[in-house]
Parts: C-alpha cells; structure tokens; sequence
C-alpha cells in the first residue's frame, strides 16, 4: 500500500493547502509532503514491492527506476519553494501551494500507471494542475504563457487520448476482452490490429510529445518555461516531461509487442534528431536567459527520444539521463530564478555583471550550465557518451554525428549566453533592484544540493540505480 | 439502427461545416452546442436494450456538451462584452473547403482501417476524423480565444465519436473521468479566458504575441 501512499499523501496535503492554514504556515507543507513522499520512494526503491499482474497502478520496475528522480527534484524544490514563497508575501499561496502538490501526486500516479487510461487521466490532470503555477506571477506576459501552454498542451493531450482509444480498438478488434493495461495489450502481441497499433502510435507519439516537449510540439515550452517561476519551470521541466516520456516507453513495449518495433524507433530517431537540430538553432538565436532553459529542455528531450529508438541498453543510459536532467535542471532553473529576480529583467541585452551581485547564484548557474551541457565529471556527461557510443556503435553513423554536432552548438549558445549574463559591469538598473533579493541560504542551498547530485551521480553511480534501470529495461524489453 | 446513428454522424458532420462557416460566435457556440446534443443521443441509438451506464454517460453528455459547456461559453462572451465577429486568419470559404476536403479524406482513410463488424456500416470513424479536422482549422485559423476554444470542443467531440466504438470494452470509470477532466479542462480553459479579458481587454489571441523568438 505504501506505493499509493505516493499518491495519497501529496493529494491529500493539496486539500489541506487549498482549504486551511494562512499565508505563513502554507508553504511548509511543501517540504513536510516532500519529505514523507521521497522517504517512501527510497524505501520503495531499497525494498520494491511485488506488483498485481491486472493491477492498474503500481511502483513496478520503470516507476522504480524513474519516481525517485521526481520525488527527490520536488524535495529539493520544495526547501526553496519555502524561501521564494517568502518573498512573495504579498500573493496569496493558497492556490500555488495546492496545485504544486497536487501536480506531485499526480506525476505518482502518472509513473505508477499500468493501464493506459489511468496514464492519460493522470496526464491530462497534471496538465491541468500546472496551469495556476504558471501564471502566480500574474503579468500578462505569463497569461499569454499560460493560454499558450493550455492550448497546445490540451491539443496534445486530446490526441493523447485519441491514440489511447486506437490502441483499445486494436485490442478489441484483435479479440481483446477490453482489459487496457500495458501487461495485456502487450501480451495479446501480433493480435492487435496493426494498421490500428500504428494510427494509435502516432497520435501518442504526438499527443505525449508534446507534453515531452518534442519539436514541432514544443512551442509552449519556451513561453511557459520563461514566464513560470524557477520552481515551477524545474518541476516542469524534470517533473513532467520525465511523465511523458516514460509514457512513450510504456506505449513501445505495445507497439513492439504487435511487431512495429522498428517503425516505432524510426519515429523516435526522427523526432528525436529533429528536436536537438530545432533546440541547437534556438539556442544560438536566444536571447533570453529563462527560454534558454527551455530549449535546452527540447534538447535534452531529443536525447531521450533518440536514446530510446536505439534499443535495450541504450534506454538503460536513456534512464541514467532522466535522472541527471532532471537534477541538472532543477539547479538550473533555481539558480536562475535568483538571477532572474535580482536583475529584474531576462536577456542578455538587460542583464549583465550578475557576478558581482550574486555570486553564489552565479557560480551555481554557471556550474548547472557545465552539467546541462554534458561536461564530465557530472551524470549527463555520462549518459550522452553511453549514447554517443550506443549510435556508432549500431551503425546510426549519420544520426551519431548529427546528434554531436547538436551537442556542440547547444554548448555555444548556453555558453555565449551565460556568460553574458554573468560577466561584465551590473548595469545600474540592476544594482538597485537586486538589493531587495539576498542571497539568501534558503535559495542558494537546493540548487547546491542538486548539483552534488548530479556530480555523486556521474561519480560514483549508486549500485540500486543501476539495478532498478536494468530491471526497467528488461521491463520494456521482456525478450531480453 | 445503424441508419439512425449514421444519419446523426451526418447531423454531427453537417454542424462541423457550420460552425467552419459561421462568421458570429453565438452562431458558432449554437453549431458546437447543437453537436453535443447530437453526440450525448448517439450511445442510446447505439443501445439494442436499455442500460443505465450508457443512459448515464448520454446524459452526462447531453448536460455537459449541450447545455453547461455552451453556458459557460455564452457567459464568458457576454462577461468580455466582445465583440461578436469572429475574425479568422483562415477565411470562411478557405475553412469549409479545407472541412469538405478533411470530410471526405476522413471517409477515404477510414476504408483503410478495419472495423469489426458489427462497426462496419457506421460512420464512427470518418464522423470521428472529420471532427478531429474540423477543430483543428478552428484552433488553428480563428483569432477569437472562445471560437478557438470552440474548435477545442469539436476536437473533443471527434474523440467522443471514436470512443463510441469502445463503450462496451472499456469500464465505465475510465470513461467518467474522461467525461470529468473535459469538463474541467474547459472550465479552466473558461477561467483563463476570463482573466485574459481582465489583462488585455480583448479577446484576441493576435495580441498575445509578446512571446517569441
């Protein structure tokens, strides 16, 4: 039962935000939830428990390999969640503090489904719940961000859905009895109707990839990720996203299961060089340090996508790459945040000389960026080379250098970026704007933390990871 | 049975082109709001004996897709106090051959996929995609937020259709929360709408173009 405790514990603490406590107290509860939630995961992690066969939700090895990512992110967010909150007394938190559990519970549940309908309800939900977070900073630039980011994201999770129906009319049209958990679809195989398992595909792959943040789907990302506060954009970006993607794989194990292994990997290769070659450009264009990210997110989407089209060993380091986004993202994203606040302003033609009035934040962005960009000796570093050698090595030559040409300009654009920000003379704008916002430790330490992790992670690997993301990869790949 | 669910998916079609032709958003909140009835009648045509989930979820249906939804559009245009001209970037006669052609490209690619029998002399399918089409031009080639969120709705009725096909397979729960999260999903989607007014004193998606590269 602890498993739906993941779920349980953070809902029910969204009901307690959203109906009692004040102002002061309120965000407490997000580390008292963030803590009680990752104790559990660990335990689960340490000690998995058995899953039901028909169950429609449980901590099965994927979830396994995956939920301690998120939960262990939100942790972290949630210390700074207190300290941000803070700043912002003069906002009720009610709202926010509510649908920032709420989006917790929900990506539980969305790890945690075996049943493909649970999986979109619980996508479909965490969507909704993100959209008062991304407008808390009531400017009509995050209106714009948010109608922009409902639109698009509501579009892909209707043909999300739609793909879900394909997929339970090719069980039923192949003699299925109506049971749409991935065990079942997976097992009636070559049964399912293939022309069905493939409209079913792309309608998924298009419906999740959006809320992945593949390109052309992506365009909701750079305004959302922009406008949303660095808390927001971190549970976004290593949160959600992890959602999506996870429910990709999920959805290739059927497709394989019916025979179209190889065209669901076509797919996946495409799209996947397609985002890093879209997110490469951007980044060399940008100009706004907060969208950065969120190209940079695309990227990183891309990776994930191309390292799941390449097959068993390779979605162990896909796994392994989850993990050291999502860290390397959040301490971005937070770091950024206490840059973005104290400068009052969000490109490069504004802000400069950060430096010199934040240090620390600096030190941590720049440091983010090195990790974000796969420098050794940091957990992405490692898991872009288990891919890199994973494409030469079966062949993919033209995708391998396409994929490291990306790497390569995504470098130059994050770089030319960060750098600008954080070098040169403050300008005076900023100079009597950021004495309002110290350096506080409470926003300098959960980026710190992070990125120890992201290091302890490309150091000294934990023995339980790597066997939770192999039992995930013989989860996906059964024949194996 | 089958003739009377056709000629409904006929009906339901035929509102799809209005609504792409209509040039007044009370015109076009009409089109979508007449669908949803159609739609919330369609699992009853479907029924051989009487069955109160599928009673249920056409009257869930009916209540949400005819009446509150539309409501809650109607409400929202007269909050705004917008103006009543829709304003597309696609225009009227662009938009209603682009659903001719979505319509009958819908009926040639539903040949190509197989249907069991019992599903074989429906339109389902076709009304399904042609819906799905239909609100895609909407979203894409209206300015107005309620109009796009309009489309949205024809969007979600394509789906509706195409979940016709499974309401025997799948258990009620999972077709409740569906029916659950659409309803929210517009609400929200009437929220924001409300608070864009507030912030831009329009309803006109052009003006959000503050965002970009």
């Amino acid at each position: 039962m602890k498993e739906l405790l993941l779920i349980v514990v953070p809902l029910a603490g969204a009901v307690v935000a959203a109906t009692g406590l004040n102002n002061r107290s309120r965000p407490w509860l997000l580390p008292a939830v963030g803590v009680i939630h990752s104790v559990l995961c660990l335990w689960l992690l340490l000690a998995p428990p058995p899953v039901a066969a028909g169950a429609w939700l449980g901590f099965d090895p994927l979830a396994r390999a995956v939920l301690p990512a998120v939960s262990l992110l939100f942790v972290v967010c949630s210390a700074y969640g207190v300290s941000y909150l803070r700043i912002r007394t003069e906002r009720s938190n009610r709202v926010f503090v509510a649908c920032l559990l709420a989006v917790l519970g929900l990506l539980s549940a969305g790890h945690q489904a075996r049943h493909i309908g649970v999986l979109w309800i619980a996508t479909e939900a965490v969507t909704l719940a993100a959209v008062p977070l991304l407008h808390f900073n009531g400017t009509p630039r995050a209106f714009e961000a948010t109608w922009k980011y409902l639109l698009v994201g509501g579009t892909g999770i209707a043909l999300s859905l739609l793909g879900s129906f394909c997929l339970g009319y090719a069980s039923l049209h192949g003699g299925g009895g109506g049971d749409l958990t991935f065990s079942a679809l997976a097992a009636q195989g070559a049964g399912l109707s293939r022309p069905w398992v493939l409209t079913a595909w792309v309608l998924l792959l298009v419906g999740y990839g959006t809320k992945m943040g593949l390109a052309p789907m992506h365009t909701w990302k750079p305004d959302a990720y922009g406008e949303a506060p660095g808390i927001v954009g971190a549970m976004l970006a290593g949160g959600v996203t992890t959602v999506a993607f996870t429910a990709l794989l999920r959805v290739r194990v059927v497709v394989a299961a019916a025979g179209e292994a190889a065209m669901a990997d076509r797919t996946l290769l495409v799209i996947g060089l397609f985002s890093m070659l879209v997110a490469a450009l951007f980044l060399l264009g940008t100009r706004d340090f907060k969208r950065m990210l969120a190209y940079s997110s695309v990227e990183h989407m891309g990776i994930l996508s191309l390292a799941a089209s390449l097959g068993g060993a390779v979605v162990w380091a896909a796994l392994f790459h989850v993990w050291g986004n999502s860290l390397a993202k959040g301490a971005l994203f937070l770091s950024a945040g206490n840059i973005r606040r104290a400068s009052g302003a969000r490109t490069m033609d504004e802000v400069g000389g950060m430096s010199a009035l934040m240090p620390r934040s600096c030190a941590l962005f720049i440091t983010g960026v090195f990790v974000v960009t796969a420098c050794p000796p940091f957990g992405p570093f490692f898991s872009v080379l288990r891919v890199l050698r994973a494409a030469f090595e079966s062949g993919h030559d033209p995708a391998a250098w396409v994929f490291l040409a990306c790497l390569l300009f995504a470098f130059f654009g994050i770089t030319r970026l960060a750098f600008a920000i954080v070098d040169g003379r403050p300008r005076t704008a900023a100079k009597t704007h950021g004495k309002r916002f110290r350096e506080t430790s409470g926003v300098v330490l959960p980026p710190l933390v992070l990125l120890a992790l992201a290091l302890w992670l490309g150091l000294a690997t934990p023995a339980v990871l790597c066997e939770a993301w192999t039992a995930a990869v013989s989860q996906l790949f059964p024949s194996r | 049975m089958n003739e009377t669910l056709n000629l409904l998916v006929g009906l339901a079609m035929g509102l799809n082109l209005i609504a792409l032709g209509s040039s007044r958003l009370p015109t076009l909140i009409r089109a979508v709001s007449a669908q949803g009835v159609v739609l919330g009648v369609m699992p009853l045509v479907l029924e051989h004996h009487f069955d109160w989930r599928v009673a249920l979820i056409a009257l869930a249906t009916v209540a949400g897709k005819g009446l509150l939804i539309p409501g809650l559009l109607r409400r929202a245009m007269r909050a705004a106090n917008i103006e009543r001209e829709i304003e597309p970037f696609i225009g009227y006669v662009p938009s209603l051959l682009l659903g001719a052609g979505g319509t009958i490209t819908a009926v040639a690619l539903a040949r190509g996929l197989p249907l069991l029998p019992e599903h074989a002399h429906t339109l389902l399918v076709p009304g399904a995609m042609a819906a799905v089409l239909t609100g895609f031009v909407l979203l894409i080639g209206r300015a107005k937020a309620i109009a796009q969120v309009c489309g949205y709705l024809i969007l979600e009725n394509g789906i509706y259709l195409f979940g016709l096909l499974l309401i025997h397979a799948t258990p009620l729960l999972v077709e409740a929360g569906i029916l659950l999260d659409v309803t929210v999903g517009v609400f929200v989607i009437g929220i924001i709408v409300d608070r864009i007014q507030r912030a831009f004193d329009s309803l006109d998606t052009r003006k959000l173009t503050v965002l970009r590269e």
